[in-house]
């Protein structure tokens, strides 16, 4: 038997699953068949669509943000009023403002650290469960060590020898400790699909173990993985928000995260400016909801024992640091 | 017994991966933050202590890499964890030994509360299948799960402290306290911990909830339910006895692998609340340039969460005798 230190509630094979299209049609059909199937999900068409509206918020912040987000231009420690409709900071800059150009990195990082670490995820489990044998043994005990490491000591750790990194920093801290979580659920997936006739069929054809992996079984995966990647979104985002928020981003960033750390810096909760606080946090939340409900409406295609007639309820524990 | 070996094999690994990582980092990482830090502390450490320091990171040593990594193991090995620069001449292991009652008080009795609450919710809510705990619970989970953790902890702070001044904002006693056991300070010290501990619990206890209401699910449509049902037992000697117990243990190493996330949502909250723990200590280390106490705490905390899961996979082994078959 593999090397099975800690058991996870595996996603049962699909037993009924029709003949699997192959090649780059099936990662199309996969992709159109997640999407028929959000817009039919309440919860998932409400997460759509505040992704959608932060989406829009940072496309256009320039055009949004009544002001410069940095600039110390106003009475510090205003009140909310119609000039500004968050109040100001205690440096004077307009809270709304930060907010809007803040939804840039924050959205950002979610995006690239959720789509790096899900790659490595894919990378390692696939890899693990296509090969098998000894290679299968040893990537399941790594995958199984960065499993338990605890994520946020070690992040803290990478940063402060790094010093306060800026993004690229943060998406790399995010990718060491967020891929394992991802790779120990498609391993046992991927493996269920290794001995299925059309992947034989392909080997038989002489096609090599890379084109097979990316053509023929990750296209039957896709609604697994895209679970997997806003899994690793939302974790991306909190895990950004709580680093910066302990200073070890770049305090220059505009985001959500260094506004909470300035917030708190300035001790905004105790000098009578909580919304400097209050609404990053917010919006945090908001974000992390979105994904969470669009999560909800893929994990009913990629688990079909939730679907038919009686829906089962089942909501992913997201980690969270 | 395999098993156990298997587990504990997996414990000593992991183990050994840590101690490595502590090791590799401050010698991988560009810039060399070991020769910075040393540049910081530069006058203020006898050559002893420097000497000390240049030998753990690496730093003027002309012995190889591979002599510098036994060393460094026979080190850990004896709990020889060197002299914290922000509290020098203090060692790091006293240091630690400082911050670590608080942090495991408040990790053991809110573990336990969530742990007993959790299971309790989770399980009403599978027997009631439609009922208030049953709907409310999963949408209420999926905003909690998104949920920075440190800002929960800021806005109780608000809240409580703040607005209602119901409860002090933070710190683990009240300001030129003494630590003694009178009542006095236990009361100080339970009012301190209140708003820390909320916090925790409240994010806390989702997994829990979670995880035993779908494993109650499916022990409820085992035959062994039917036939109590059919013997007409009382139902809620069927809901705890029968279906409730026999969901209880996936739910422990379920929470076993979450235990890293509820770790590091402990040492956010213990930031929040400036709270005397081995997560404040953690972040003063890291803004003092403290290395060797950073290094000694990373360890802390990962051994903690070893031994945690370590315990319960083989309190599952010893429970449940279908885990020592396979």
């Amino acid at each position: 038997m593999a090397y099975q230190p800690i058991a996870i509630q595996e996603p049962a094979p699909s037993p009924a699953t029709p003949a699997p299209a192959t090649g780059r049609a099936a990662w199309a059909a996969g992709f159109v068949r997640i999407g028929a199937a959000l817009s039919s999900n309440r919860k998932a068409v409400a997460g759509v669509l505040i992704l959608l509206f932060f989406t829009v918020v940072a496309i256009f912040a320039p055009l949004i943000a009544p002001y410069s987000p940095s600039a110390e231009a106003f009475a510090p420690g205003m009140p909310p009023s119609s000039a500004h409709w968050l109040g100001t900071t205690s440096y004077g800059q307009d809270i709304f403002s930060q907010l809007v150009w803040g939804t840039r990195q924050t959205l950002l990082i979610g995006l690239i650290g959720g789509l790096a670490a899900t790659a490595l995820s894919v990378f390692v489990g696939v890899t693990s469960a296509y090969l098998g044998g000894m290679p299968d043994h040893v990537l399941s005990v790594i995958t199984d060590i960065f499993l338990v490491l605890p994520a946020l000591p070690l992040m803290i750790v990478i940063a402060a020898y790094e010093k306060g990194g800026g993004f690229w920093v943060l998406v790399g801290v995010i990718v060491i400790t967020g891929w394992s979580f991802g790779a120990r659920q498609l391993r046992p997936q991927a493996q269920s699909l290794r001995n299925r006739d059309f992947l034989e069929s392909a080997r038989v054809r002489g096609e090599t173990s890379a084109h097979i992996i990316v053509f023929e079984v990750l296209p039957n995966m896709v609604s697994l993985i895209v679970a997997i990647f806003l899994g690793a979104a939302l974790y991306a985002i909190l895990a950004a928000a709580g680093l910066q928020f302990l200073g070890l981003g770049n305090p220059e960033d505009q985001s959500w995260g260094t506004m909470l750390f300035w917030g708190q810096n300035q001790e905004a909760l105790m000098i009578g400016s909580p919304l400097w606080i209050i609404a990053p946090g917010a919006c945090i939340a908001a974000l992390g909801a979105a994904v969470a409900l669009i999560n909800y409406g893929v994990d009913e295609i990629s688990n079909p024992a939730l679907r038919g007639r009686k829906r089962k309820k089942k909501v992913y524990v997201v980690p969270n640091p | 017994m395999a098993v156990i070996i298997r587990r504990v094999e997996f414990f000593l690994i992991t183990l050994w991966a840590a101690v490595t990582i502590n090791f590799i980092l401050p010698r991988m990482m560009p810039g060399n933050p070991a020769e910075a830090m040393m540049a910081h502390f530069q006058g203020r450490l006898n050559p002893a202590a420097l000497h000390a320091l240049e030998v753990a990171f690496g730093v003027n040593t002309k012995e190889t890499i591979w002599q510098q990594y036994v060393q460094y193991l026979g080190d850990i090995v004896h709990f020889k964890f060197g002299i914290s620069l922000s509290n020098f001449p203090v060692p790091v292991m006293h240091v630690v030994m400082q911050a670590l009652p608080w942090t495991l008080t408040l990790a053991g009795v809110t573990t336990v509360i969530s742990f007993l609450l959790g299971t309790l919710i989770g399980m009403i809510a599978a027997w009631r299948r439609g009922g208030i705990a049953d709907n409310l619970m999963p949408p209420v989970f999926v905003i909690i799960s998104a949920l920075p953790y440190f800002w929960l902890g800021l806005i109780c702070i608000y809240v409580f402290a703040v607005t209602l001044h119901w409860l002090p904002s933070g710190f683990g006693y009240d300001e030129g306290g003494n630590i003694n056991l009178s009542w006095t300070f236990i009361h100080q010290a339970i009012t301190h911990a209140i708003l820390p501990a909320l916090t925790i619990i409240v994010t806390s206890i989702g997994g829990w909830i979670l995880t035993m209401r779908n494993n109650m699910i499916g022990t409820l449509s085992e035959d062994y339910v039917r036939m109590a049902r059919a013997k007409g037992l009382h139902p809620m000697r069927i809901m705890i006895q029968y279906a409730g117990r026999n969901a209880i243990l996936p739910n422990i190493t379920g929470f076993a692998m979450a235990l890293g996330f509820v770790v590091s949502g402990l040492l956010l909250t213990e930031i929040v609340f400036t709270y005397p723990g081995v997560g404040y200590l953690f972040l003063q280390a890291v803004a003092a340039e403290d290395y060797p106490l950073m290094q000694a705490l990373f360890l802390f905390v990962t051994i903690a969460v070893l031994a945690a899961v370590l315990l319960a996979d083989v309190a599952n082994a010893l429970l449940d005798p279908r885990i020592r078959a396979r």
